[in-house]
C-alpha cells in the first residue's frame, strides 16, 4: 500500500474553488495518468481516467461488443469566496459553496488576482463602530460586513484585484495524531485520494469492468459535473464518495459517526438497495470496518444528479466521516481513506460481466 | 539613524514566530537576552521574570530613561482534558471568541499541532448560523491519539510573513515593541543612561512594568506598544471618525487612553523631535485602550510617562497587520528622541 498523504496533502495545498477548479485537475491529472487507460477531460471540465476492464464486451445487458463500465465519482471543487467590490484597498466578499461564517474572521486566504498573481490576505472584521447599529457588537457577521485585506496599498489592490477575482482559504495542512490530516476542502479532496487508492489497488488486481474514475466540478453549487459525466460517460453503475458528518466537539447527533473507526455506506432514496447491500455484504465479508449512513431524502452528494442522469442510473454513495466540515480545520483519518480506496477497488473486482441483470428488487 | 533592514526583519520574524502567552514569555526572554548582553551594562530577570536591562551613557547630568515593551502575547491556556485528543482551553488576555473558530493553533512547548473546530453548518439550525460560540463551546483537537498537559500554553499557529509593504503575524503587539527595544539598547546613545524594561504580564494587566519602574525608579518613561489601527471603511461609505490610527502615518504618539494621561511635555517633545527630523507620525485619538504606561506612571513619586506605538490593524487576532515603515519610523523617532534628551526637559512643567 502506498503513502496517499503526500498527494493528499498537494491537493489541499492548492484552492480549486467551484468553477476554477482548474489547478487541482492538473494535480490530480498527474497522479492518475500512470494509473489509467486514457485520460480527459468534460466539456466544463471534469476530469475522466479510463481503466479499461478485461471484458470482451459480450452476454451483458451493455450491448453487444461494448464493456460493462461502472462510474466512481469525487468531487473536487472547494467552497470558496469571490470579490464583490474594492473600497479603499479593501476587498468586498461574496460566498461560493456553503460557507460558514462563523470561521471567517481571521482566516488566512489567498485572493486570485485577475493579473495573475496570488495575494496572501486576511479576512478583517469591522470594529462595531464601523458598523450599522443595527449590528450588535459580539454578533457574528453576515459575509457581507468583512473585508479582505492584503496588506498592500490601495493604489496597488486597485491595479491588481478585479471583481469576480477569487477568494480561497490559504492555510497550509496539518498533521494531527493518529493518522489524521486536518486543512481546508478535504470535503472532497480526500475523496479523490481514496479513488486514487482504488486505482493503485487495481493495479494488481483483474476486473472485468470498465472503470471511470471521475474528479467532477461544481458539486458544492450546482452538481454540474455529476449531472454531465454521468450523461457522456453512461456507466450501467455509480457510486458517489464524499464526506460525512464525523463526531467531535459540536456534533455528536444521530447524523455523526466516529473518525477513523471505518467507511459509512448510506441508504436511502438516492442511493440503489441493491448496491447498497452489495457494498455492505462485501466490506462484511472482507473485514473491513463499515458503518450505515441513512439519508431519508437528498444526500446532497454527487449521487443524487447521477440517480437521475439518462434513463436512471443505479448508484451508491460510500463515505468516511469528516470532522469540522466546511471548516478551514476539515479533519479526516487517513485509515478510513484507504479503507474507502479498498472497498471500492474489493467491489469494482467482484463485478460479474453480468451483474446489471442480476439487480433483483425484492 | 540606527541601521534598519533585512537583519533587523529577520530578529522581528524570530520574535514573532515563538510563542510566549502571558506568564510564560520564556522564549521571548531568550532571544532578548542573547541579543542584548553584549550591549548592556547590568541585566537581570526580576521576580515575575521580566528582564531588566541598564546601559550607561558617558557624559555627565545623564537623565535614566526608561523604554519598555512587553514580551508577552494573548493566548490560550488548557484547562481541562476531554479524552482521545480533545482539550478545553481558557483565553489568556482579551480575546474575541469570533476568532476562534475554525482556526490552527499549537500547543504546548513542542508547539503540538491542534485545530479549533465546531458544528458544522450543515447541522445547524437557522439561527445557530450567526450565534457566536463562547469559549467554553469550543475545544482544541489534537486528534484521537493527541497530548496535551492541562496547564500547558496554546497560540494560533501564524507564520510571520511580509507582503508588499506590510507585515502579518499573530504577535505583532508586542513583539514589534521588543524589536524596537533591542535595536535601541544596541544603538543607545551616550547623553542617557538607558534602562531597558522587557516586562511579562501587559496583557493581563500590566503586571511586569509596575515592578520594573518600582526597581529602575526612572526620570521618565516611554512605553513601546503597537496599538489597534480601526481604519477600515465605513459600511455605508461615510467617514470613518473613530479610526484610533492609520496604517502608513507613521509612529502613533499617545495623548490620552482609558489610564493614562501621558505627559504633556513628553507629548510635545516627541511631536518636536519629529518635526525636525522630518519623520511622519501621528496622534491616536484619544480614548480608550490602554499601555503598561498606565503601570508606570503611577509608580513610586509617579514617573512622567508617554507611550508610542506603531500600528496595527486586527488587535489579538489570528493575524495582524502593520506597515514595515511605520516600524521603521516609529525606531527613528525614538532614537532621535534619545539623542535629544536632557534634564530640562522635564525640570518643570
Amino acid at each position: 500500500m502506498t503513502d496517499i498523504l503526500p498527494f493528499l496533502k498537494s491537493m489541499i495545498s492548492t484552492s480549486g474553488v467551484s468553477g476554477y477548479e482548474t489547478s487541482v485537475a492538473k494535480i490530480i491529472e498527474e497522479k492518475w495518468r500512470p494509473l489509467v487507460d486514457e485520460i480527459s477531460m468534460s466539456r466544463v471540465g471534469s476530469l475522466h481516467g479510463l481503466k479499461r476492464g478485461i471484458s470482451a464486451g459480450r452476454g451483458s445487458s451493455s450491448g453487444k461488443g461494448k464493456r460493462p463500465s461502472i462510474l466512481i465519482a469525487t468531487h473536487m471543487d472547494a467552497i470558496g469566496m469571490m470579490v464583490s467590490k474594492a473600497s479603499d484597498g479593501f476587498l468586498h466578499i461574496t460566498n461560493v459553496g456553503g460557507i460558514d461564517v462563523r470561521v471567517l474572521p481571521g482566516a488566512s486566504v489567498t485572493v486570485h488576482a485577475s493579473n495573475g498573481e496570488e495575494l496572501p490576505g486576511v479576512i478583517a472584521m469591522p470594529s462595531a463602530k464601523l458598523l450599522p447599529e443595527s449590528v450588535n457588537s459580539g454578533d457574528v457577521l453576515e459575509i457581507d460586513y468583512l473585508l479582505v485585506d492584503t496588506g498592500l496599498t490601495p493604489r496597488q489592490v486597485e491595479r491588481k484585484v478585479k471583481v469576480g477575482d477569487l477568494v480561497s482559504f490559504a492555510n497550509e495542512p496539518m498533521e494531527l495524531s493518529d493518522e489524521v490530516i486536518s486543512g481546508h476542502t478535504l470535503d472532497n479532496r480526500s475523496s479523490v485520494a481514496a479513488l486514487t487508492v482504488c486505482l493503485e489497488e487495481l493495479q494488481s488486481k483483474s476486473h472485468i469492468w470498465d472503470v471511470w474514475a471521475v474528479a467532477t466540478v461544481q458539486e458544492e453549487t450546482s452538481f454540474l459535473g455529476a449531472y454531465t459525466s454521468a450523461f457522456e460517460l453512461h456507466p450501467q453503475i455509480a457510486i458517489a464518495v464524499d464526506g460525512t458528518f464525523a463526531k467531535g466537539p459540536g456534533a455528536n447527533g444521530w447524523q455523526t459517526h466516529p473518525m477513523g473507526k471505518g467507511v459509512g455506506i448510506c441508504m436511502g432514496p438516492n442511493m440503489h438497495p441493491y448496491l447498497h447491500r452489495k457494498l455492505t455484504d462485501l466490506a462484511t465479508k472482507l473485514e473491513i470496518p463499515w458503518f450505515l449512513d441513512v439519508t431519508s431524502a437528498h444526500s446532497g452528494t454527487d449521487a443524487y444528479p447521477m440517480q437521475v442522469t439518462a434513463e436512471g442510473i443505479p448508484t451508491a454513495l460510500v463515505e468516511f466521516p469528516i470532522r469540522y466540515m466546511h471548516t478551514p480545520v476539515e479533519a479526516v483519518s487517513v485509515k478510513d481513506i484507504h479503507r474507502a480506496g479498498r472497498l471500492l477497488a474489493e467491489f469494482i473486482a467482484s463485478l460479474e460481466e453480468n451483474f446489471v441483470d442480476t439487480i433483483v428488487w425484492e | 539613524m540606527p541601521t534598519f533592514g533585512n537583519a533587523q526583519l529577520k530578529l522581528l520574524e524570530k520574535l514573532c514566530n515563538v510563542i510566549a502567552i502571558s506568564g510564560d514569555e520564556g522564549e521571548v526572554r531568550k532571544i532578548v537576552l542573547e541579543e542584548i548582553k553584549p550591549h548592556v551594562d547590568e541585566v537581570r530577570v526580576d521576580a515575575l521574570g521580566s528582564v531588566l536591562a541598564t546601559r550607561r551613557g558617558r557624559g555627565t547630568k545623564r537623565m535614566r530613561v526608561m523604554l519598555d515593551a512587553h514580551m508577552d502575547e494573548v493566548g490560550f491556556m488548557i484547562v481541562s482534558d476531554d479524552g482521545e485528543g480533545i482539550y478545553r482551553f481558557e483565553t489568556v488576555g482579551g480575546i474575541d471568541a469570533r476568532h476562534l473558530l475554525g482556526k490552527q493553533v499549537y500547543v504546548g512547548k513542542d508547539c503540538t499541532p491542534g485545530v479549533i473546530g465546531g458544528k458544522p453548518i450543515h447541522l445547524m439550525d437557522g439561527g445557530e448560523r450567526l450565534r457566536k460560540v463562547p469559549v467554553d463551546g469550543l475545544r482544541i483537537d489534537l486528534g484521537p491519539a493527541g497530548k496535551a498537559k492541562v496547564g500547558d500554553r496554546a497560540c494560533f499557529a501564524t507564520k510571520f510573513r511580509r507582503v508588499g509593504p506590510s507585515i502579518m503575524s499573530k504577535s505583532i503587539d508586542d513583539r514589534i515593541g521588543v524589536a524596537t527595544l533591542i535595536e535601541l539598547v544596541k544603538n543607545s546613545p551616550g547623553n542617557i543612561d538607558l534602562c531597558a524594561a522587557f516586562t511579562v504580564q501587559e496583557e493581563i494587566g500590566l503586571r511586569g512594568a509596575k515592578v520594573a519602574a518600582q526597581f529602575f525608579d526612572p526620570d521618565l518613561a516611554i512605553a513601546i506598544d503597537s496599538t489597534p489601527a480601526h481604519d477600515l471603511p465605513v459600511h455605508d461609505g461615510g467617514e470613518n471618525v473613530t479610526y484610533n490610527t492609520k496604517l502608513g502615518l507613521g509612529p502613533a504618539i499617545y495623548i490620552a487612553d482609558s489610564s493614562t494621561l501621558h505627559d504633556s511635555r513628553l507629548v510635545h517633545f516627541l511631536q518636536a523631535v519629529a518635526e525636525a527630523e522630518s519623520i511622519p507620525y501621528q496622534l491616536r485619538q484619544p480614548g480608550g485602550g490602554g499601555t503598561d504606561s498606565g503601570a508606570i506612571q503611577r509608580a513610586l513619586a509617579g514617573i512622567p510617562t508617554v507611550s508610542v506605538s506603531v500600528p496595527h490593524r486586527y488587535t489579538h487576532s489570528p493575524i495582524s497587520l502593520s506597515r514595515v515603515d511605520d516600524w521603521k519610523n516609529t525606531l527613528n523617532l525614538l532614537h532621535a528622541a534619545l539623542k535629544r534628551m536632557t534634564p530640562e526637559l522635564i525640570a518643570k512643567r
